[in-house]
């Protein structure tokens, strides 16, 4: 039962990757390349009526977690305190930008929104990369002090940074070398997935500019993903070793290269939803490979006094679980349902949709 | 410890008030909503269809600063309530990834259509988009209220040797004897704030001279409405909801009434007075005698237990707040009976439209509602403490351990200033499109 909840969640957790990563993706690119009212519409009417639907996987996946896995949930949200309600506030600012920009029509009202639906996008971006940074790198459960833990096993408190920015410090942070490296890892890549949804999306002038920008970064992501693996060793000792006793999990990162070797040829590509899909998958092959790294632990601990988080030692009881999976299946056919709906209703390009005019 | 339970309660409270002041609204207005779009179906009329239009823009509005407040309320059982989010997650996580699950998906799919989809669906499919969102949000409301019930009154679990809560009883969570009275009581008076907004504001375009014929049918729609779930607020709901509180929280019933000691030949009602908790006495009473016995056990002269019965460490932590929160949620909730039966009844002699200061009171009055709604959640949560789970998880043992209060307050600073912003710019939009008004029909 464990195992079937963890799937669903991480199942749910790739699916926001995916979906809410476009919109990331395209509040990035709104920021850096959007220089024409039309331009900036276009972007806007490619995420508009999706968005929120989109965060509403956020909203599962903590729900799923609270549910399925409550010591976790209770662990990591008080843990991760600070970057978790920075995250609300940032989630809250893109929301606003993007629904109250249209409401009035002046060129300072507007040039403050976008600002706002930008910039959060951009460090929201930033803030799950590292998020998933802090999740594989771990943390001192029990804030273990000299050998003896200073709080209940399971739970820990991280400040935003330590002075060293050391990942393998005794005294950890949120923000460290190797976190912030995976924060711009997830800006880059999602910044190419946000690139490939407006390209599938709409007609704006910037799509030949966002082709060449992609083939551009898809380098710099190649060198990034080679740099992480070959620096994975100092957070993790054996990163491999999963891979190396189930070879079947290398199914993980294979998807991850095909997506990421597959964009290469985004100038050539003859339908413009292509893109879009090779994205998708080095997103979800990135984020599944990365938690199948350290299966079945789910927050590794780095003192030795204390055990890590795994699947099993987080979990509701059995009964809880398996009364679940009956609702969850009913839900989740209508979900599927709804997202056809929603794709069909608003399918194609989206430039005269006419979103936030009201 | 004291100041770390403190800056963690008044965030939760912070955040939920003002999350609240959203939903209240667009529970009951997306019912008004589909009402306006089902009588243009019906009548072809198109005022109705541009009413429809009207209010969606404003709930629009509404549910966006719903999302927004609301994704920060999941998060706090986390962040801020980790130990009761470890101990009671396996039951509460439940409903709450039910309606993740149920409800989120189901808003927050169709709003988009809802909003901008009318040319592209028709309006027979306009009106069923409008219908799914309904729905969502009252079954999101069922959900909390499933919740919130099981804090109140727990069902279906078991207790490990750890002190965690395991469900043994999927079914009991739905079956709760607190949660339909509540869950009805919460929805009906979600209804009146809608009811009392939408009359507000024809009453406002009537004695303005301005979207006269919409002021009027916003108007009578709004004391229609306005009537009916004003009267299903206290009865059934609000009355089965006391009897429950007596019956299994007889403690909180003493201290919402203000009975500092017990009744034995029959209580009275108090109507106003301020508590004095160190004296243990009324300040300035007035109270009508036996009343209270006869509502509560249908007799005059059954004795009513006083706070003086109970121990004091299940007394509620905040007598005078939960005393005066009640109070107020009961004499509001009488005046809008009182206000709703008088406009109905010039509604049917015709002379509603007139009748100058009763338009004058609905514009008002918009503003009261939203205590009353905000008081009687203050009554239920003010009167389940000093517990997290009634009688079985304080709310001291409840909050993270981790988090400092240092920590605390500046997220707690954080929330006011944002939410100060949000509330600004939420005004001046709102303000702004009643401004506007509907868009006249063209002849």
């Amino acid at each position: 039962m464990e195992f079937f909840w963890y799937v669903v969640l991480i199942g749910i957790l790739a699916t926001y990757l995916v979906l809410d990563g476009y919109d990331f993706g395209a509040g990035i690119i709104h920021l850096f390349f959007a220089k024409t009212e039309k331009d900036k519409k276009a972007i806007t009417n490619a995420i508009g009526p999706f968005w929120d639907a989109n965060e509403v996987w956020l909203i599962a996946g903590g729900g799923v977690l609270f549910y399925a896995f409550p010591t976790l949930y209770a662990s990591s949200f008080s843990g991760f305190y600070l970057p978790l309600m920075m995250i609300l506030w940032l989630l809250i600012f893109r929301a606003v930008g993007l629904e109250l920009r249209g409401q009035i029509h002046n060129s300072m009202w507007e040039a403050v929104w976008d600002k706002a639906f930008g910039i959060a996008s951009l460090l929201l971006a930033l803030f799950f990369g590292m998020a998933l940074g802090n999740v594989v790198r771990g943390v001192n459960l029990g804030m273990v002090v000299n050998g003896v833990s200073t709080q209940e096993p399971h739970f820990f408190f991280l400040p935003l940074w330590n002075p060293t920015l050391s990942p393998v410090a005794s005294e950890l942070g949120i923000i460290d070398w190797f976190t912030l490296f995976l924060g711009v890892v997830s800006v880059v890549a999602l910044m190419i997935h946000g690139a490939n949804w407006i390209i599938y999306k709409t007609n704006s002038s910037l799509n030949g500019q966002l082709k060449q920008m992609i083939y551009k970064m898809n380098f710099v992501l190649l060198v990034l993903v080679i740099v992480s693996l070959s620096v994975w060793h100092i957070i993790e000792k054996e990163p491999f070793h999963n891979f190396i006793d189930n070879p079947i999990l290398f199914i993980f990162p294979l998807i991850t290269f095909v997506g990421l070797f597959g964009l290469f040829r985004v100038r050539t590509f003859k339908k413009d939803g292509t893109g879009f899909l090779f994205s998708s998958l080095f997103l979800v092959g990135g984020f599944t490979s990365t938690t199948a790294s350290i299966f079945p632990e789910v927050l590794p601990s780095t003192n030795t006094v204390n055990p890590s988080l795994t699947i099993y030692n987080v979990a509701n009881g059995e009964y809880a679980l398996s009364v679940g999976v009956y609702w969850f299946a009913i839900a989740l056919a209508l979900v599927i349902g709804y997202f056809i709906i929603q794709y069909k209703v608003f399918n194609g390009k989206m430039d005269d949709v006419g979103y936030g005019e009201h | 410890m004291e100041e770390m339970l403190f800056y963690d309660r008044m965030q939760f409270a912070f955040t939920i008030t003002f999350h609240y002041l959203f939903p209240q609204l667009t529970m009951g207005l997306s019912l008004i909503i589909v009402y306006f779009k089902w009588k243009f179906l019906k009548t072809n009329d198109p005022h109705y269809n541009k009413a429809t239009h009207f209010w969606m823009r404003i709930f629009a509005l509404n549910f966006a600063m719903g999302v927004v407040t609301g994704i920060p309320m999941e998060f706090q059982f986390g962040t801020n309530w980790a130990k009761f989010s470890e101990l009671t997650g396996g039951i509460i996580g439940q409903t709450l990834a039910m309606e993740g699950m149920f409800s989120f998906f189901l808003e927050s799919s169709f709003l988009g259509m809802f909003i901008f989809g009318e040319k592209i669906l028709g309006h027979r499919w306009h009106f069923v988009t409008g219908l799914l969102i309904c729905l969502g949000s009252w079954a999101s409301g069922f959900l909390i209220i499933a919740t919130h019930s099981w804090m109140q009154h727990p069902v279906g679990y078991e207790v490990l040797e750890n002190g965690k809560f395991v469900l043994t009883n999927f079914s009991a969570l739905f079956t709760n004897v607190w949660l339909w009275p509540s869950y009805l009581h919460n929805q009906a008076a979600s209804m009146v704030t809608s009811s009392f907004v939408v009359a507000g504001i024809g009453a406002f375009y009537i004695l303005l001279n301005k979207n006269v014929s919409y002021g009027k049918l916003f108007l009578k729609t709004g004391v229609v409405f306005g009537l009916i779930s004003s009267i299903i607020v206290a009865v059934p709901t609000g009355d089965l909801l006391a009897k429950n509180v007596v019956k299994h929280q007889p403690v909180t019933f003493a201290a919402m009434e203000g009975i500092f000691h017990t009744e034995e030949k029959g209580a009275e009602i108090v109507l106003i007075g301020q508590p004095d908790v160190k004296d243990k006495k009324l300040d300035n009473k007035i109270a009508v005698p036996n009343v209270l016995s006869f509502l509560t056990y249908g007799n005059w002269d059954t004795e009513v237990k006083g706070l003086d019965h109970f121990p004091e460490d299940v007394h509620p932590t905040n007598i005078s707040g939960l005393y005066y929160a009640y109070h107020i949620m009961v004499g509001l909730g009488t005046l809008f009976i009182g206000v709703m039966v008088l406009a109905v009844f010039q509604l049917t002699r015709n002379k509603l439209f007139q009748t100058k200061w009763l338009l004058w009171s609905f514009v008002f009055l918009m503003p009261f509602p939203y205590i009353a709604n905000i008081t009687g959640w203050y009554t239920a949560e003010l009167g389940r403490q000093p517990w997290l789970v009634y009688d079985l998880l304080r709310t001291v043992d409840g909050a993270s351990p981790t988090v400092s209060s240092g920590n605390t307050l500046f997220t707690l600073m954080g929330f006011v200033g944002l939410y100060a912003l949000l509330g600004m710019l939420f005004a001046i939009l709102v303000g702004k499109i009643i401004y506007h008004g509907p868009e006249p029909v063209k002849k």
